[in-house]
């Protein structure tokens, strides 16, 4: 299992500001290792995130996303004490979910 | 008499259910769209993605540094003011799969999203809103990367 997000949401009016550090390799496909060989890509492949357990944004990423990625977004008509829940899934279907209290 | 080809038209039927409300947990993600993020190039990523011609707009604009000291993470930011944005994507025209990153904007979310991207030279990025009604919309902005500090 992969070590746990950051994340932190702070309300502005009706807005909640989300910013998610995820803990993640990220790792190319591109980079070759000492032997030469290819290392594989591995990356997080489908990120989600729900407020109070609505879902309200799906993304996707490619490898292109630097390793420990970040992502910052905003939802509309949070206010405090909102739970905002991260959940990533990588390429080779490990995932992991993380909440956070809006405040 | 129930028949085997009955249960197997079932259990179909209520497979398709479950991934309709997003019950069934393998199907509860969107699908990766594969094709997309192997695509090389800006045209040919809009194209898996199945938007039509992007048209340049101010109202998208692509945020990041104008010079990177570090390939490795560049801050890049991609938003638009105009409502109906369904998705929104970042791109990278020189990297070796242009395609970054794909964010499906629902009605809860402001379509104005910030994540760090690498990259493997100095190129334009790309941020490019797909609207409900089928426009696609994009900016663009250079951004230099200084690799090992010998300059862009």
């Amino acid at each position: 299992m992969a070590d746990p997000m950051r994340i932190r949401a702070q309300v502005a009016g009706d807005k909640a500001t989300v910013r998610v550090l995820m803990a993640h390799e990220m790792e190319s496909g591109q980079r070759k290792d000492a032997a030469g060989k290819l290392v594989p890509a591995w990356h997080i492949a489908e990120v989600t995130a729900t407020h109070n357990g609505k879902p309200v944004l799906t993304a996707e990423w490619g490898p292109g996303v630097s390793k420990n990625p970040f992502l910052q977004f905003v939802v509309k008509g949070a206010k405090a004490g909102d739970k905002i829940a991260i959940t990533w899934k990588d390429n080779k279907g490990d995932t992991r979910t993380d909440e956070a209290t809006a405040s | 008499m129930q028949t085997r080809r009955k249960t197997l038209k079932q259990s179909a039927v209520v497979a398709g259910l479950l991934a309709a409300s997003g019950m069934f947990p393998q199907y509860a993600f969107a699908a990766f769209n594969k094709e997309a993020f192997d695509a090389k190039t800006v045209a040919d990523v809009l194209k898996a993605m199945g938007a039509g011609a992007p048209v340049e707009s101010k109202e998208v604009t692509i945020g990041g540094p104008d010079i990177a000291e570090n390939g490795a993470v560049v801050p890049l930011t991609a938003s638009t003011a105009l409502p109906g944005a369904k998705q929104i994507l970042i791109l990278v025209e020189k990297n070796p799969s242009a395609l970054i990153a794909v964010f499906n904007v629902t009605d809860s979310v402001e379509a104005n999203f910030a994540t760090r991207a690498k990259m493997g030279q100095s190129s334009d990025v790309y941020a490019v809103a797909i609207m409900a009604d089928g426009k696609v919309l994009f900016a663009k902005k250079e951004v230099k990367v200084t690799l090992g500090g010998c300059g862009g």
